[in-house]
C-alpha cells in the first residue's frame, strides 16, 4: 500500500469515530461549555435571581477588585492552598517510597491508607468537627494527656486555617501516594543494575536515579493537589463555614455566599471567572516549572 | 550485620504504622462514637471503648429522620449518573483514543480543573426557569458533571492501550467500526469500565456541594441529609456519627473489596470529582 493510501485510509478513520463522541460531546456541551458561556454573559451583567439582566460592562470585575471582603478571601486561599500542597506532597512521596518496597500485609495498608480519600468528605468532617470541641473533643484529651497545652482548633482565628490544612493532608495525602507509587512501579531496573555494579550507594541511586525519573509523577501530583486546594469546598464548609468571622472564608466560600445566599448572580458569576483564571496561572505557572528542571 | 537489619525491618514496620494510623485511628473513633449512648460521648476524660457498645444511635437515625427517602435519593442519583455516564462515556473514550482527539479530551478535562460551583451558578437558573426544582432529575443531570468525565478519561487510557490488530482484523474482514467496538474492543475492555464504574459511583456518591444548593427537603441525597441534621436539631454526637458512618460505609466497603481496580484508576487519571 503507497503512503497516501494509508494516509488517506487513516483520515476516512479519523472520521468515522465521531459518531462515537456525539452522544456524550451533546451531554458534555449542556452541562460544561454552555454553563461557561452563560458565566461569561452573567458576569458583564447586574442580576439577581427573579430579576432582569442588566449589561453593566465590566463593573463587577472593576467592583471586585476594591471588595476587601474577596481581597482576603484570595489571600487566605493561597496560604491555605500552599500549606495543603506542601504537606500532602512531602507526605505522600515518603508514603509512596515505602509502599513501593514489599512488606506482609502490603495491599491491605495500602487499602487502608487510602481510605480518607475514597469516605464520603461530609461524613468524615461532621466527626473531624467532633474531635476539635475544645472542652470534649478528643483531640485537645489527647494534646493535654501528652502534656502539650489544649487548642482551639476551629473555634480560633489564627489557629482554624491550619486544622483545617490538618484535615485537607489527612484526607488527600493518599492521591499523592497513589500518583508518585505509579511513578515507582514503572521505573526501568537498567539504571539501578548499572549503578550497583559501579559501587553506587543507596542514597546515591535515590538522589541521581528515582527522583529524576519519579520527577514527573511529582510535579503532575503537585498540580493536581494544588487545583483540589484552591476549589476546596466540603471540608471547609461543613468544619468551620468560613469562620469564626470570615477568618476561613476562601474564595470557594466566598463564591458561594454570593451566590446562594446572597443570590447576586452577576457578582459570582464575575468571581467564578477570576477564580477559573487564578487555577489557570497556577497550574500553568507549576507546569512551566517542571519544563524548566527538566532542560537543567 | 543480621542485627542492623533486623532493626531496619523494625524500623520500617513502625514506620508503615505510623502512616496507616491516622486512618485507622480516626475511622475507629467514628465507630466508637456511633456505639456509645450519648452519656458516654460527652464524658471528660473520653470514653474509648464502647461499654456496652448500643445501636441505639442507628436506630435514631431511621427513627427520627426519613433517612430511607434520603437512601433512595442517593441511589437513583449515583447510579443514574454512572449508567448514563457509562452509556455516554465508554463510546466516547473509544472515539478520542482511536481519532486521537486531544481537544476533545481537553475540553473533558476542564471539567477536573474548574469548581464545582461554577456550574451551579448557570444551571440553578436553568433548572428554576424549566420548574425542574424540586425533582431529583436536576441532580442527576448535574452529577453527570462528575462521571461523564471520569469514565471518558479512564477509559481512554484503557483504549489506547489495548491492542490494535484484534480490531483491524475485523475491520478488514468486513465488519463495520460499530461492530468492532461492541464485538471486539468491548469485551476487552471490561476490566476498564469497572474501573470507571466504580471511581464514578463513588465521587457521584461523595459529592456534597450539588445537593446543597439543588436539594429541596424531599429530594436530598445522603452527604446533604447528614449534615443538615447538625442544622435543624440540637447537637448530639452518638446520632451524627452513626449517621455519617452510615452514608460512608458503602464507599469504604467497596473500597475495602474493589482495591485494585481503585488504585489501578486513580494511578492512572488522578481523577476526583466536583
Amino acid at each position: 500500500m503507497t503512503a497516501a493510501a494509508s494516509g488517506l485510509r487513516g483520515r476516512n478513520y479519523a472520521r468515522n469515530y465521531w459518531p462515537f463522541l456525539l452522544p456524550a460531546g451533546v451531554v458534555v456541551l449542556a452541562v460544561i461549555v454552555f454553563p461557561w458561556l452563560f458565566t461569561l454573559y452573567m458576569s458583564v451583567h447586574e442580576f439577581k435571581v427573579g430579576g432582569d439582566f442588566t449589561f453593566i460592562g465590566l463593573d463587577n470585575y472593576i467592583r471586585l477588585t476594591t471588595d476587601d471582603r474577596f481581597l482576603w478571601s484570595v489571600v487566605r486561599t493561597l496560604y491555605f492552598t500552599a500549606l495543603s500542597v506542601i504537606l500532602p506532597v512531602g507526605l505522600g512521596v515518603a508514603a509512596a517510597i515505602a509502599f513501593h518496597k514489599k512488606f506482609p500485609l502490603r495491599g491491605l495498608a495500602r487499602t487502608i491508607f487510602i481510605l480518607p480519600m475514597m469516605a464520603t468528605p461530609v461524613a468524615v468532617a461532621l466527626v473531624w468537627t467532633m474531635t476539635f470541641h475544645p472542652q470534649l473533643g478528643v483531640l485537645n484529651y489527647l494534646l493535654t494527656s501528652v502534656g502539650i497545652p489544649p487548642s482551639q482548633w476551629t473555634y480560633d482565628s489564627v489557629s482554624v486555617i491550619p486544622t483545617l490544612v490538618m484535615v485537607e493532608t489527612w484526607q488527600w495525602t493518599p492521591l499523592v501516594m497513589l500518583i508518585v507509587l505509579g511513578g515507582l512501579a514503572s521505573l526501568p531496573v537498567d539504571p539501578y543494575e548499572a549503578a550497583t555494579l559501579d559501587g553506587a550507594s543507596g542514597w546515591d541511586m535515590f538522589r541521581h536515579i528515582t527522583v529524576p525519573l519519579v520527577w514527573p509523577h511529582i510535579i503532575v501530583a503537585t498540580v493536581i493537589r494544588t487545583i483540589d486546594a484552591l476549589k476546596a469546598f466540603d471540608l471547609i464548609f461543613v468544619i468551620s463555614g468560613g469562620g469564626p468571622g470570615t477568618s476561613s472564608e476562601t474564595m470557594n466560600l466566598f463564591l458561594y455566599l454570593q451566590a446562594f445566599s446572597f443570590y447576586n448572580m452577576g457578582y459570582a458569576a464575575a468571581v467564578t471567572v477570576v477564580f477559573f483564571i487564578i487555577i489557570l496561572l497556577v497550574s500553568l505557572l507549576l507546569f512551566s516549572a517542571r519544563q524548566q528542571k527538566q532542560w537543567q | 550485620m543480621k542485627k542492623g537489619k533486623l532493626l531496619g525491618n523494625i524500623g520500617f514496620g513502625l514506620a508503615i504504622i505510623a502512616l496507616i494510623s491516622p486512618a485507622i485511628l480516626f475511622f475507629l473513633w467514628m465507630l466508637s462514637l456511633s456505639l456509645k449512648n450519648e452519656v458516654d460521648n460527652m464524658a471528660f476524660p473520653p470514653v474509648f471503648i464502647p461499654n456496652p457498645p448500643v445501636l441505639d444511635n442507628f436506630i435514631a437515625v431511621f427513627e427520627k429522620n426519613d433517612f430511607l427517602t434520603y437512601t433512595l435519593n442517593s441511589i437513583f442519583v449515583s447510579f443514574g449518573a454512572t449508567g448514563l455516564a457509562l452509556l455516554l462515556g465508554v463510546p466516547a473514550g473509544f472515539g478520542i483514543a482511536k481519532a486521537q482527539a486531544g481537544k476533545a479530551a481537553a475540553v473533558i478535562m476542564i471539567a477536573r480543573v474548574t469548581p464545582g460551583l461554577s456550574y451551579l451558578i448557570p444551571l440553578f437558573l436553568i433548572f428554576q426557569w424549566l420548574e425542574m426544582t424540586g425533582t431529583l432529575w436536576p441532580l442527576l443531570i448535574t452529577h453527570l458533571v462528575i462521571t461523564v468525565p471520569i469514565v471518558v478519561w479512564v477509559m481512554i487510557g484503557f483504549f489506547e492501550g489495548l491492542p490494535q490488530e484484534l480490531e483491524e482484523a475485523a475491520l478488514v474482514d468486513g465488519a463495520t467500526i460499530w461492530q468492532a467496538f461492541l464485538h471486539v474492543a468491548l469485551p476487552l475492555a471490561r476490566p476498564g469500565i469497572v474501573v470507571a464504574m466504580i471511581l464514578a459511583f463513588i465521587f457521584s456518591w461523595n459529592n456534597f456541594i450539588f445537593g446543597v444548593v439543588l436539594a429541596g427537603r424531599e429530594t436530598r441525597t445522603l452527604p446533604v441529609a447528614v449534615y443538615n441534621v447538625i442544622s435543624f436539631e440540637q447537637i448530639s454526637w452518638g446520632p451524627l456519627a452513626a449517621a455519617a458512618l452510615l452514608v460512608t460505609a458503602p464507599v469504604l466497603l467497596l473500597t475495602l473489596l474493589m482495591q485494585k481496580e481503585i488504585v489501578h484508576g486513580l494511578t492512572a487519571g488522578g481523577v476526583k470529582g466536583g
